[in-house]
This record gives structure tokens, C-alpha cells and sequence, in this order.
């Protein structure tokens, strides 16, 4: 695998420039800017929220100053509460490209307009000259989540991507799960694998925190259709959602925006601590996969039986279909079928190891299928979380 | 030429199969080294036995429990909430 070198020494696989807004009302103007330059690995993100928070700024940060990003321009109207401070500093101090576009003293849309399209033109051959650096699966880190779920997700696609993470841990690799209102009933199993007792604790402990948060927005999370779906007990159904982590110990506990330290496999616990406010803490698919890449992620592997077609910005999302049926119908925004299983034209080992494959060849840059039909979603939203302790790191 | 794949085993530790694709009543399938005569009309996902389970006994798929048996379940029974329910929290009633 060939990446890119940031001068921070991390090393991404692809080199995007970030558009970033940084109130709905600068998002406008940033889509603007981007427009002209779409297939050029120019990405749009941002935060549409005018009140301060310290957990939407820390996305953001760790968002412009992932290995993937190369350069950054921050979008800002003038007058929101956005804590930019931060998010400008870090992207400075990485030895990134940055340029801060203030639209109320820039002279309005059209002016801004045409100023970040010229900074763009102007950074775009910085970006084509950063250096390129041979990488190893020991420098990647993976994410997994699982949307538009049937019963096939946990009877192929889940499992398979289980596996591959297995492979990929043993070489090396930080890989992340994580729903841990999934994992209602599999605390046993998880403290079992973790590194340390306390650790194990830990998630115990982010799995209850969940169940109470859902408990409150009156979500449940057995519903009468998991039983249509041949699915007879809770813990059934959160083991099949649980076996996209495979079977390696777990190294430790994440927030959103938190790296993990190392190699291994990592819990991210993305609900919310303290009492329950600003709403669902996964309010879509993007959200988490955006969560995700904020922890560093390179790569999202996505198991859906429904099948989802989305992708992401800043991070390729590969797909796993568990529904071969599913498949045949969208076969363009689906990477690997996992579904041959059922029908008999595959194997678990077969299918986890087309993703291995595909995924070290997406990080080498071939586009996935969501990347090249051009889906580039992104979610932020508000959140508050305490700082992890140290038991929920085991090195 | 895919070979005909009725039901599939999950974990080498299960004692469940999964099905594959709908299975018809009465029909003879070949899974995990055993003949099984499939008892009802099952769709994708349905859950059958390949040990004998008594009353009491864990049911293991993903190699973990999913829950304890309510009632002697025999090789090749269809196993759902019938026979099977959470050691964790009840599951509740369905529109079936």
C-alpha cells in the first residue's frame, strides 16, 4: 500500500482537501466552493449548530487533521459560536494547509465563493506533492458498523467481517466496533474479552449507560419484528450484530474523536454520558461512521442486508451485503456479497478474506462503490461526554 | 455449479443450524455431517436443532448462549420462542 505522508507522521490513504462550514449558515457558500472541484477529492463537512460544543468541535478537529485530510479550509460566517480556536491550531501545529474564510468580512457569498475556489486552485498542486510513503496493515485503523440489518447480517456479513478484523488485529491493525445499545446482553461475552478486568468494567458499565439512554427515548431494542425475523431472544439478536468484532481480546474503550493507542480492537461507546439531552445518540448510519473516522479510521467496513447505499466523506466505506438477494437487486453500491454463503457459491473464510483483499486494495486507492458513485455523507450533532479513565485503556 | 446449501452452521461450537433459504415441510436436508427432515415451512434465518436439548439446556449460536431451552427439544426441531427464551430479559409477544 502506497499512502500519503502528513507531516504530523501519520499516514493516510487517500488526500482530500476539507471544506468545512462551520455554521449552517457558511454551508451554503462552502458547497459552493466545493462544487467546481467534486472529482478532485475536494470534501464537504461541517456542523450546522450556532451554539458551542466542546464535543462537535472535537470531531471537527480530529476530522481536519486526519491522516486522510491533507489541506482545510474552515468556512465560518462571522458571527457563530463554533469553538474554531482549537480546530485552527491543531491544523497549524499538523503542518497542514489552512485557511479560515470569514464570510461577513470577506464581502459576502459571491466574494467568499470565488476566494475558497481560488485558494483551492492554489493549494491543490501542495496537496500533489505531498509525499507518498509505503504502508503496512499495521498502520491502518478500521472501523465497522452495521445498517439496514435482516437476518442474513448476522449469518454472513457480520461474522465475515469478524473475521477479516481477526486477521487484520493479528497484523497489526487498530480495529474499532461498536453500538453498544447493540451489545445489550452480550456484557458477559465482552467482559470476558477484555484486556483487563477493569476495562471489562468499563464497557459493562457503557452498555447499562446505554440501555438506560434508550430506555428514556422510549426505544426499545427487541422488536416485535426481530422475531418475524426469526430472531427468538435479545441476546440472539445483539450477538449478531456483536460478531462484526470477531474474537480477539479487546484493548480498550473509546469516546468519539479518541485514537486508539495501538494495534488491537477497541469498543467505541457513542452515547452520550451525564443525563439524557440532545436527542437520539445515533441518529443515522453517517453519524457513527462519521464518529468513527473522527477515532481515525481509515476505512469503514458496512454490513447491510436491506442494503444501505451510503458512503462517506473524508473515509471510504466498503460494503458487505449479507442478502444475496439484496445484492443481485443493487450489486453497483455493494463491494462483496456476502450472501454467496447462503448460496452456496461461497464460504465464511472465502468472504472475509475478499474483504481483507478489498479492503487493503481500497487503502491502496481503488475507489469502492460508494466512493465512486460519489457519496461523500457526513453527520455531526450535538453531544457531551466525560473523559475516559485510564482503566479503559489496557497499554 | 453452486452446490445446493440448505442450512449452515455458524460456529463449530453451535448446536443449531441456520437456514440458508426457505425450507419446505418434510424436505431432507444435509447439514453438519447430518440428515435432517425439516418439520414446517421455514424462512431465512429459521432455527433448527443438531443435538438433542433437554428442558433447561443453553442453545448455542455465534458459539455463545442465546438462551435456555423451555421444553426437550429433538434433533431437527425448529427451534424459536416456543421452546427457547432469553436468560436475560423476556421477549416480548409477537404478532406471529
Amino acid at each position: 500500500m502506497l499512502g500519503y505522508l502528513r507531516e504530523d507522521g501519520s499516514k493516510g490513504i487517500r488526500n482530500i482537501t476539507a471544506v468545512v462550514y462551520l455554521v449552517e449558515c457558511a454551508h451554503h457558500v462552502a458547497r459552493e466552493i466545493v462544487l467546481p472541484f467534486r472529482d478532485q477529492n475536494v470534501h464537504l463537512i461541517g456542523f450546522s449548530g450556532c451554539y458551542p460544543n466542546a464535543h462537535a468541535s472535537t470531531i471537527v478537529r480530529r476530522l481536519c487533521t486526519h491522516p486522510n485530510v491533507g489541506a482545510v479550509l474552515l468556512v465560518s460566517l462571522g458571527c457563530e459560536s463554533f469553538i474554531r480556536r482549537p480546530v485552527e491550531q491543531a491544523v497549524r501545529d499538523s503542518g497542514r494547509p489552512l485557511e479560515t474564510l470569514t464570510i461577513q468580512q470577506v464581502g459576502g457569498t459571491r466574494q467568499s465563493i470565488e476566494r475558497g475556489r481560488q485558494w483551492i486552485e492554489d493549494t491543490l498542486p501542495v496537496l500533489a506533492a505531498v509525499p507518498r510513503i509505503e504502508m503496512a496493515v499495521s498502520d491502518l485503523i478500521i472501523g465497522t458498523i452495521c445498517g439496514g440489518s435482516d437476518a442474513t447480517s448476522g449469518m454472513t456479513a457480520n461474522p465475515a467481517i469478524g473475521a477479516a478484523f481477526d486477521r487484520f488485529i493479528d497484523e497489526g491493525a487498530a480495529c474499532i466496533f461498536e453500538e453498544t445499545g447493540e451489545l445489550i446482553g452480550c456484557e458477559q461475552f465482552l467482559s470476558r474479552r477484555a484486556a483487563t478486568p477493569e476495562l471489562g468494567q468499563a464497557m459493562v458499565d457503557s452498555i447499562r449507560k446505554a440501555e438506560r439512554y434508550y430506555d428514556t427515548l422510549g426505544h426499545g431494542s427487541f422488536a416485535s419484528g426481530n422475531s418475524l425475523g426469526e430472531l427468538t431472544t435479545q441476546e440472539e439478536k445483539s450477538l449478531g450484530a456483536y460478531c462484526k468484532s470477531g474474537t480477539r481480546p479487546i484493548s480498550g474503550l473509546l469516546h468519539p474523536g479518541d485514537q486508539p493507542p495501538g494495534g488491537g480492537l477497541y469498543l467505541l461507546d457513542v452515547v452520550p454520558d451525564g443525563e439524557v439531552r440532545y436527542g437520539f445518540p445515533n441518529i443515522n448510519d453517517n453519524l457513527e461512521i462519521t464518529e468513527l473516522i473522527a477515532c481515525g479510521s481509515h476505512v469503514t467496513l458496512f454490513a447491510t442486508g436491506r442494503g444501505s447505499v451510503v458512503g462517506s466523506a473524508i473515509a471510504p466505506v466498503i460494503k458487505i451485503c449479507g442478502n444475496q438477494q439484496t445484492y443481485h437487486r443493487m450489486s453497483e453500491d455493494m463491494d462483496v456479497n456476502a450472501g454467496a454463503i447462503l448460496e452456496g457459491t461461497s464460504d465464511l473464510e472465502a468472504v472475509s478474506k475478499q474483504i481483507y483483499d478489498l479492503t487493503v486494495h481500497v487503502a491502496s486507492g481503488k475507489p469502492s462503490c460508494s466512493e465512486a458513485l460519489g457519496h461523500q455523507e457526513f453527520c455531526v450533532t450535538y453531544k457531551s461526554f466525560e473523559p475516559l479513565g485510564p482503566s479503559c485503556l489496557a497499554r | 455449479m453452486p452446490h445446493l446449501l440448505h442450512a449452515l452452521k455458524i460456529h463449530p461450537d453451535d448446536n443449531v443450524v441456520v437456514a440458508a433459504v426457505p425450507l419446505k415441510k418434510g424436505q431432507q436436508i444435509e447439514v453438519a455431517d447430518q440428515l435432517l427432515m425439516v418439520p414446517r415451512n421455514l424462512p431465512i434465518g429459521a432455527k433448527l436443532a443438531i443435538v438433542p436439548l433437554p428442558t433447561g439446556s443453553k442453545v448455542l449460536k455465534f458459539g455463545e448462549s442465546i438462551g435456555s431451552a423451555t421444553a426437550d427439544i429433538a434433533v431437527g426441531d425448529y427451534i424459536h420462542t416456543h421452546n427457547l427464551a432469553s436468560d436475560y430479559i423476556p421477549t416480548p409477544e409477537n404478532g406471529r
